[in-house]
């Protein structure tokens, strides 16, 4: 069976953002860009299930600029067997995203969509549900622990105040919470390997998709700021400050 | 146009966090409903009807809806989505599972985690962990929206008297199946809620060691948390991750141990009122938001306060 692994191009993991000076957004010129972390578990998780022989194909796809490509041979280089890239420059918002996505699974027709929980840059945690609710499928978010077998998935899901388990009928989704695995490093052979991998691009109107924006950002200000209060020499300053400054205790 | 907010619930109590999102649904429009959707949940209904500034409650109390099983909640709130202008969920492990595919199926988009209402159609959230602030504007004629709880102060659980309308159950999807749940007992409050929080990091060294802030949390009356650092090495539960993707908290108190601080973490617990950290290295990030940082070994520090408080 197919898997098919949409992967997102974010401001990596470790640069802190700046909010550009005319409040019209972050500014991400010349900042490094990577694959969203969620995401890379994700191809992770798809080629885990391939060297178990569960799967046969996994299928990386990705949406934006042509930049993406490079995100589309890191997932290659995990392992996927090739890239789709969805090739646009307008803003991408993760309902026009699960349309693209719906498109490309009706084409490819995949068993299983793995995707991260949320993207690190808009925070949003939609486009796998989305997804799911435009296909019509069964969806399990935020999986620590995935396992396939006789056409079902038997997910375990972190939830608030512990785990739940649930299985689904394939087709289904699953998005990726922190948990499910640690994604492996790449190495220089398998990134050589990724360029020679097929990589098709597309556009978003080749599945007879409106990207337009549905939500207009009026402006990106900073939060507000929180100083750094005082260093106390001990414990017993800490809890006479506690008690007759702050008077939390 | 009335505002619907959807109860988050474990069928016999309702959450908190419903308290918060219908504080927010309140500055939207004074024409506030409440769906229960679960299985077995009458009491939850009678209590919400009990909210200030609910003015209906509606009741789908099914076996279907008992497991909370997205494809079906998403359908169940569906069914009613035609009367309302907003739709309001928690922004939980709940309420975010089962929103986008609401927004999805009305063909809106979804604002998610809305920390202010500007107007009932322009919204501020956090993107980049918190370091920015968008304000949105949906122009959907639907806005579906989830809430990060801790931006609302909670209204009061009293004072209400709203009639709870029953309505017919949405089938099964018969696509996915509930098998089993794990729920941490524990008699601490819920982490996402609590007033005081006691968090800890990789500094604390072991699962073992983690022990070690039991009995400043039981002075405290304190939920337990702990850095992604820490819970990726094992020492602490999954769900006690404080940061930009495990729980957001804004208690009274929050007692950050061995916690360097990253981005991420702070993302997650600095609009906490007051701030302490315990840390060994002075230079530790968290220092940078904590109110009061005490420079030392934790091992000494903790057990101190605890006995001291």
């Amino acid at each position: 069976m197919k898997v098919l692994v949409p992967v997102k191009r974010v401001v990596d993991y470790n640069v802190k953002v700046r909010v550009k000076s005319d409040q019209s957004g972050v500014d991400i010129a010349n900042v490094k860009m990577s694959m969203n972390p969620f995401d890379e578990i994700a191809v992770e998780e798809a080629m885990r299930l391939k060297e178990k022989g569960t799967v046969t194909e996994v299928i990386a796809v990705s949406c934006g600029v042509a930049q993406c490509q490079e995100t589309l041979r890191t997932a290659m280089a995990i392992g996927a067997d090739r890239g789709i890239l969805v090739q646009t420059d307008e803003e991408l918002q993760p309902l026009a995203v699960a349309k693209i996505l719906k498109g490309i699974a009706e084409k490819e027709q995949p068993e299983l969509i793995i995707l991260g929980k949320q993207a690190i840059d808009d925070d949003a945690n939609q486009t796998g549900q989305m997804l799911a609710a435009l296909l019509g499928w069964p969806q399990a978010t935020f999986a620590s622990k995935v396992e396939v077998a006789d056409g079902k998935a038997l997910v375990t899901r972190e939830i608030d105040g512990g785990l739940e388990i649930l299985e689904l009928t394939l087709p289904a989704i699953v998005t990726t919470d922190l948990r499910l695995n640690e994604p492996r490093y790449v190495t220089l052979p398998n990134i050589m390997k990724a360029k020679k991998k097929p990589l098709e691009t597309l556009t978003p109107a080749d599945f007879g998709v409106d990207a337009s924006p549905r939500l207009k950002t009026l402006k990106v200000t900073e939060p507000a700021a929180r100083s750094a209060g005082i260093k106390v020499p001990d414990v017993a300053a800490l809890i006479d400050k506690l008690k007759n400054e702050a008077k939390v205790v | 146009m009335s505002v619907l907010v959807i109860a988050e619930h474990d069928n016999a109590q309702l959450k908190v966090a419903t308290l918060n999102v219908v504080a927010a649904a309140v500055q939207i429009d004074q024409d506030v409903h409440v769906l229960v959707a679960g299985g077995g949940c009458q009491a939850v209904a009678d209590e919400a009807s009990k909210l200030a500034g609910v003015t209906k409650v509606l009741l789908a109390d099914s076996p279907v809806l008992a497991d909370a099983l997205a494809e079906n909640v998403a359908e169940q709130v569906l069914a009613v989505a035609g009367g309302y202008s907003h739709i309001l969920f928690a922004s939980t492990a709940g309420g975010k599972n089962v929103s986008p595919r609401v927004a999805a199926k009305l063909d809106v988009a979804q604002v998610s985690d809305i920390t202010a209402v500007i107007s009932a159609d322009t919204f501020e959230r956090p993107i980049y962990a918190g370091n920015a602030i968008a304000t949105v504007q949906s122009s959907d004629a639907v806005k579906v929206l989830t809430v990060r709880t801790t931006a609302f102060d909670a209204l009061t659980a009293a004072g209400g008297n709203a009639e709870v309308q029953s309505l017919s159950s949405v089938a099964d999807s018969g696509r996915s199946k509930f098998m089993g749940r794990e729920l941490a007992k524990s008699d601490r409050p819920e982490l996402a809620g609590a007033s005081v929080v006691v968090s800890g990091g990789r500094g604390i060294g072991s699962a073992e060691n983690f022990k070690i802030l039991d009995p400043l949390a039981d002075k405290l009356g304190a939920a337990l948390g702990a850095s992604r650092a820490a819970v990726d090495a094992g020492y602490a539960p999954n769900d006690w991750q404080v940061g930009q993707t495990g729980k957001i908290v804004a208690p009274q108190l929050y007692v950050a141990v061995g916690i360097s601080g990253a981005i991420q973490h702070l993302a997650g617990m600095k609009d906490s009122k007051v701030i302490v950290a315990i840390n060994k290295d002075g230079e530790a990030p968290i220092f940078g938001v904590a109110d009061y940082g005490l420079v030392g070994d934790l091992f000494e520090a903790v057990p101190e306060l605890a006995t001291n408080l």
